[in-house]
């Protein structure tokens, strides 16, 4: 019963969808305005039944109802209910749905609080979210239905992939997915803007709080991805340069530099057509990550689902959104006067250098991600690894964060060269200290980009605080503080990289119980071996306690964890973390002779680097708050004082 | 100028939707062939793996006889499960050199001791720097080195049991 629900709510869903559009063509076209009164409430009803439809495939997780295939494929009775619930979008047909759901949650949430926007480009915007949503509805109804039954029933379920089941799967799809989704909305409201041929200042302020919130998301959603990758592979890597993670990593690129250039056309009306250029972009990025992921194309430790008829769908699904939204630019853009001029030296320009590295560097990762498929095409095969990535990207990326810490202290319209550089001043002379240091305590050990990092990672430090130099800090803008604060986070984020990388010490060693093992400081002493048993997996766990020059002993407990369904084998590594690094240990193989292969990395002050992407992501949830809070004051003066 | 930039992006597309199409439509093939075959092998020298078992160098791999060089690892579990047919190899005549890859001299007498010792010599690569330089990305893998020390063939990922044949066939033609 209720996958039939879901399933219905589903294909109402999509009918309205394609209401929407066709209330949205003929009012827009004929100008009637009672066929655009009854675009928002299609629209809000739509994201409910979505929202409704994703509900019910939660409940049939939970209630492992084995009659509906989904489920038998990826979940089993047995399994704890948290990891029941989020097995509902660690699947390929329940992903998607999470898409189409907050596809709909998005264009209701645009029906809803959208006030900024003129009347006409409004409905365009919500036309636009309809005209995708009704492909990924296709998509789903017609070759990934999650709500498909079996007869008769399943015994129970096949269970879910161990690497899966983790607390990380509850929270890194869904923030993933609402920044990835969520960026749909720039692309609406670009294309919608381009069909009235309204493209000023006010567009871009009322589509920068939309940008801004998938942006914070997407931020949250890859730090969260790092970072269980980081404790649940059991490599103590934090970012493989895998297609996927490339995947992830390109919209936020993308939206990053639409972060900037709607603030230049919000502030200054200048950049018009390279805005709506990255808006389309941003979200482009997204559905060709999607593609990637879910086609198979390219070989990745994240290919859950790989189906060559699905790569087809979601291909034509490429064409007509991406193809279509190129082509009406080159159609429309023509008709969008050029902005407001500026000097050379000006935070415009800035911010343009800003969006060009950008630029450059998700052209690279682009390039590099698909590389691999362009030999092929030419009958090579080669792969593309993490060295490339490095070498190319990573110097980019330092000239970017100078300019990042350059940026906010350049005056907007007209600076002088001289002036700036004299705010440059500090962190420079704090860069060149901090050289020196890392020069006379580590030469020899370090390599040339991680000492550029570091040394970058604390002038940035230094310059992106500089900005509230001098000001009262109780009356400068919440908006500030996020650019205060998300610049921070790059630069802390930057310094735990690079002192990973260039610090980081491993130690492999064979020990049996009663065992000491000593690296970096630390003395792990190896105390027992036992089995235990958990809810769904037995495992052997290794006792542990870890001092350091004496101190008192912390107790660690790697596992070696077996899943009996599917049957799988996943390494719980222990971590301890500290102000300063973590200890990060795995237990490996026995040996054969009572020892037991135990790895242990010290990792100083790697935890900066997630530290710094939820500074990120606080930082523009700050400046979303803060822009929006100050235009409801402005609001509420206005009519006060009427 | 404007009016072509404006096109620009369309026209970036098309191509990259044209690569998409062709890498979906192209058939799947897995089988990745071996950029090393009928290169010479790399030139080292490496400590000994083994307490009982004699260093290894490039140079002792050619000797006129065609050989099998066997890269392993005593923590790789792939590794344990090949060895019953290193131990049919060497059983059927063939020599079998080894390098170990990544690993400690304890941990690889005990692995030796428990899935048998099929081996001449061992080399341990600490590092992973012969294996890179030998074009290996994995444990296992087997190389089939002629007599002038030159690579004939990759074997990526075990050996089954299936494998056996084809791979003495590999060692006879190379001579």
């Amino acid at each position: 019963m209720i996958a039939e629900a879901g399933l219905a709510a589903l294909w109402l869903a999509a009918a309205l969808a394609l209401l929407q559009l066709v209330l949205v063509v003929f009012g827009l076209a004929g100008r009637k305005e009672e066929l655009l009164g009854a675009v928002r409430p299609v629209a809000v009803s739509q994201g409910l039944l979505t929202l409704l439809a994703f509900l019910s495939l939660i409940l049939l997780f939970l209630r492992s109802d084995m009659s509906v295939m989904l489920v038998v494929t990826n979940s089993h009775s047995m399994k704890p209910w948290l990891y029941k619930f989020a097995g509902t979008w660690g699947n390929h047909e329940g992903s998607m749905l999470l898409w189409v759901t907050v596809m709909g949650a998005a264009g209701s949430a645009v029906a809803l609080f959208e006030r900024a926007l003129g009347r006409s480009t409004h409905m365009a915007t919500l036309g636009a979210q309809a005209a995708i949503s009704l492909g990924f509805y296709a998509f789903l109804l017609f070759s990934s239905n999650p709500f498909a039954r079996i007869d008769p029933p399943a015994a129970d379920g096949q269970g879910l992939n161990p690497l899966l089941q983790d607390p990380g799967l509850a929270f890194h799809p869904p923030t993933l997915y609402l920044g990835y989704v969520g960026l749909s909305v720039a692309f609406s409201f670009a294309l919608g803007a381009l069909l009235t041929r309204q493209v000023d200042a006010a567009f871009a302020r009322a589509m920068r709080p939309w940008v801004l919130a998938a942006w914070v998301m997407l931020t949250l959603g890859i730090t969260a991805g790092s970072y269980w990758a980081y404790y649940e592979l059991g490599w103590g890597g934090w970012w493989f340069w895998d297609p996927v993670e490339n995947a992830s990593l390109m919209p936020w690129l993308a939206a990053t530099a639409l972060l900037h250039s709607v603030t230049v056309l919000a502030t200054r009306d200048a950049l018009r057509a390279w805005t709506v250029m990255l808006a389309v972009i941003a979200f482009s990025m997204s559905m060709v990550g999607t593609f990637l992921v879910r086609s198979g194309i390219l070989t990745s430790v994240h290919a859950f689902a790989v189906d060559p008829e699905r790569g087809t769908f979601i291909l034509a699904l490429l064409a007509i959104y991406i193809g279509g939204a190129f082509a009406l630019f080159g159609w429309r853009i023509g008709a969008v006067r050029e902005g407001a001029p500026f000097e050379l030296v000006s935070r415009e320009t800035m911010l343009v250098v800003n969006n060009l590295l950008l630029s450059v560097i998700l052209g690279l990762v682009l390039i590099g991600t698909l590389y691999p498929l362009l030999t092929e095409a030419f009958g090579h095969k080669v792969s593309v690894g993490a060295p490339y990535f490095d070498r190319m990207a990573g110097p980019i990326a330092l000239v970017l964060m100078i300019a990042m810490a350059a940026g906010p202290l350049t005056r907007w319209r007209r600076d002088r060269f001289r002036a700036v550089a004299g705010r440059l001043l500090i962190p420079a002379a704090v860069a060149l200290v901090t050289l020196a240091l890392v020069v006379a305590l580590a030469w020899g050990r370090i390599g040339v980009l991680p000492l550029a990092g570091l040394v970058i990672a604390v002038a940035v430090a230094v310059g992106s605080v500089a900005p509230l130099w001098k000001r009262n800090l109780r009356r400068t803008p919440l908006f500030t503080w996020g650019m205060v604060i998300a610049h921070l986070g790059c630069a802390v984020s930057l310094g735990g990289m690079a002192s990973d990388s260039a610090f980081t010490v491993e130690k492999l060693a064979a020990a049996r119980p009663g065992d000491t093992i000593e690296t970096a400081g630390w003395a792990l002493r190896f105390t027992r071996i036992m089995p235990i048993a958990g809810d769904n997996w037995t495992a052997l766990q290794a006792d542990m306690t870890a001092s350091r020059d004496g101190g008192g002993a912390v107790e660690l407990h790697p596992q070696s964890r077996f899943f009996a369904s599917p049957p799988t084998t996943t390494t719980e590594a222990a971590l301890l973390t500290r102000w300063n690094g973590q200890l990060y240990v795995v237990l490996g193989q026995e040996t054969g002779d009572g020892r037991w292969q135990v790895r242990v990395w010290w990792k100083p002050f790697v935890t900066f680097i997630w530290l710094g992407g939820i500074m990120i992501a606080l930082g523009g949830a700050l400046a979303l708050v803060g822009r929006e809070r100050r235009g409801w004051l402005m609001k509420w003066r206005a009519r006060a004082a009427a | 100028m404007r009016k072509m930039l404006i096109w620009l992006p369309l026209v970036l597309f098309l191509g990259f939707f044209g690569l998409f199409a062709s890498g979906l439509l192209k058939p799947d093939d897995r089988v990745i062939s071996s950029k090393m075959v009928g290169r010479p092998l790399p030139a080292f020298t490496l400590p000994a793996a083994a307490s009982d078992r004699p260093p290894l160098a490039s140079s002792q791999l050619a000797t006129g006889k065609p050989r099998l060089l066997n890269i392993f690892a005593s923590w790789c579990l792939p590794c344990a499960a090949e060895a019953p047919q290193l131990m049919a190899l060497k059983r059927a005549g063939a020599e079998i050199d080894a390098i170990a890859i990544r690993d400690a001299r304890a941990d690889v007498d005990a692995f030796l001791r428990r899935y048998g010792n099929p081996y001449a010599r061992i080399g341990l690569d600490a590092r992973s720097a012969v294996q890179i330089a030998m074009g290996s990305s994995g444990v296992p893998e087997t190389f089939v080195i002629d007599g002038k020390g030159q690579i004939a063939y990759q074997h990526i990922g075990d050996i089954r049991a299936d494998d056996v044949p084809m791979i003495l066939d590999r060692l006879r033609s190379a001579q």
